[in-house]
């Protein structure tokens, strides 16, 4: 599935579908540039679920949990983790195989310990096509 | 009368920290675990260890911090620890250490708030600061604007509602390649800047003017990088660290403020790590001078995460009765005022 945002609200808008169709124990791996708006796209996600608290970015964190929604929303950032073994230390598990929702950017990082089923966002800009366009690419969601 | 000693320990990010704290302001000792030469924690070997292994390093860091302020275990009158916000598995180790630590010795145990550690900083250099007072914790992970109304009361006037200040740096930071951690990086860079060169938008939140936004500076550094790209222009990174720089310290000084004023306050405080930001420190100044607010700040070492500042908390706690049960459990979203 590939959709076209021209705005943030539209990015805001796909991820709030998502939400709210969003089943307990999937795993959403985000992917984008800095300032694409990932952020923007999560807070619709949270939405999408009723989440009612501010979405914070879990860059410094690693981990944002959610629990006043629907379902619980776990917002990974794992570009600091420098080792795989720190996931262990974090308990990456206990939200993974939960019946929450993770998001997680820069899941890249940690390949070797995602499990099979991941539904696969993928934000992009393209320039020519001017700088707020978005071209949002969403695999696996029809098998999940 | 006699003296209230107390043993804090922090372990809820990447730092694993223990410190003694007398009597609620005298710090007796602090250690930081990334802060001691790893030898003197391996008698010698220096393993690579991965940050967040607060496990292997608790002990190490405890047993420093009890030697340091010359005392022991036997001495002490309660044990505090930092419960939430932060990583459950960081948070679980020192809550775990620390509820053995009181069992094992019959102590009270005191669970803080890591924020509430962060504001309470500013007792440790500052003897006459007592509340009511206007807080800024700024950090990686947070950004509250907030008034400390008694030890351990909060009212929160504004929050972010996307990235942290500390992360808005960050992110500058890898944008323009300066690494990790970012704060320092960009601080420094921009000495050699004009913060005057590029004008960045400051985000203002129409229903909450004590609120903050950081997504949107971010973007638009970059959008500023990506079209400088485009059009084969080179980025000046001094004048564009230090005009970055200037919209987010002119944005938290401008609502601390507004704060300021419209709640009667005169004693201002910052605290957290980006409260060690030179510019930020400088700018608070001056406004305050300005205002004839009288300002506070942690130096540096106390900005950071620390256990010090969990310990001051903690006395504080103490004395008030709180107390926490053997259930106490690490709690990674905790909110601010609750118990």
């Amino acid at each position: 599935m590939i959709i076209e945002t021209r705005t943030p609200q539209e990015t805001f808008d796909v991820g709030k579908k998502i939400g709210e169709n969003a089943k307990p124990g999937q795993i959403y791996t985000l992917t984008g540039d800095l300032g694409v708006g990932k952020t923007v796209f999560t807070q619709g996600v949270a939405a999408g679920l009723g989440i009612t608290e501010p979405i914070c970015s879990p860059t410094f964190t690693i981990i944002q949990e959610y629990e006043s929604g629907r379902l619980p929303l776990y917002h990974f950032d794992v570009y600091r983790i420098g080792d795989i073994e720190e996931m262990e230390e974090i308990g990456y598990d206990d939200y993974f195989f939960g019946q929450g929702i993770c998001l997680i950017e820069w899941a890249n990082l940690i390949e070797e310990i995602l499990p099979e089923n991941l539904i696969k966002v993928t934000i992009e800009k393209d320039l020519e096509k001017g700088f707020d366009y978005r071209r949002i690419t969403v695999t696996g969601l029809e098998e999940a | 009368m006699k003296d209230t000693l107390i043993l804090a320990i922090e372990s809820s990010c990447d730092e694993t920290a223990a410190s003694v704290v007398k009597n609620g302001r005298t710090i007796l000792s602090n250690v930081i675990s990334s802060q001691i030469a790893l030898h003197t924690l391996y008698g010698g070997v220096v393993p690579e260890i991965a940050s967040r292994k607060h496990i292997e390093k608790i002990n190490q860091v405890i047993e420093q911090a009890l030697s340091d302020a010359g005392v022991t275990l036997d001495d002490l009158d309660a044990i505090g620890v930092t419960y939430g916000p932060g990583l459950v598995g960081a948070l679980l180790v020192g809550v775990a250490e620390a509820k053995a630590i009181a069992y094992a010795k019959k102590l009270p145990l005191v669970g803080v708030h890591h924020i509430e550690g962060h504001v309470s900083a500013n007792y440790i250099e500052h003897p006459d600061l007592e509340p009511p007072f206007l807080c800024l914790i700024v950090s990686g992970g947070h950004t509250h604007l907030v008034i400390v109304k008694d030890y351990g009361e909060f009212e929160i006037l504004g929050r972010t509602r996307d990235d942290a200040a500390g992360e808005a740096f960050d992110k500058v930071a890898r944008a323009i390649g300066l690494g990790y951690p970012g704060g320092p990086k960009v601080d420094k860079l921009s000495k050699e800047g004009n913060p005057d060169a590029i004008e960045f938008p400051k985000a203002k939140i129409g229903d909450c003017p004590y609120d903050f936004s950081f997504s949107g500076v971010k973007s638009a550094v970059l959008n500023y990088i990506n079209h400088a790209q485009m059009t084969g222009e080179e980025v000046n990174r001094a004048d564009l660290a230090a005009s970055f720089q200037k919209a987010v310290v002119d944005v938290l000084v401008e609502h601390t403020m507004l704060a300021a004023k419209d709640y009667g306050m005169n004693k201002i405080a910052i605290a957290g790590g980006v409260a060690s930001n030179g510019t930020l420190r400088a700018a608070m100044e001056e406004a305050c001078k300005k205002n004839n607010y009288s300002f506070y700040r942690p130096s540096p070492i106390f900005c950071t995460d620390n256990a010090a500042m969990i310990g001051v908390a903690a006395y504080y706690e103490y004395i008030k009765g709180t107390r926490h049960g053997w259930d106490l459990n690490a709690v990674p979203n905790l909110k601010l005022g609750e118990r």
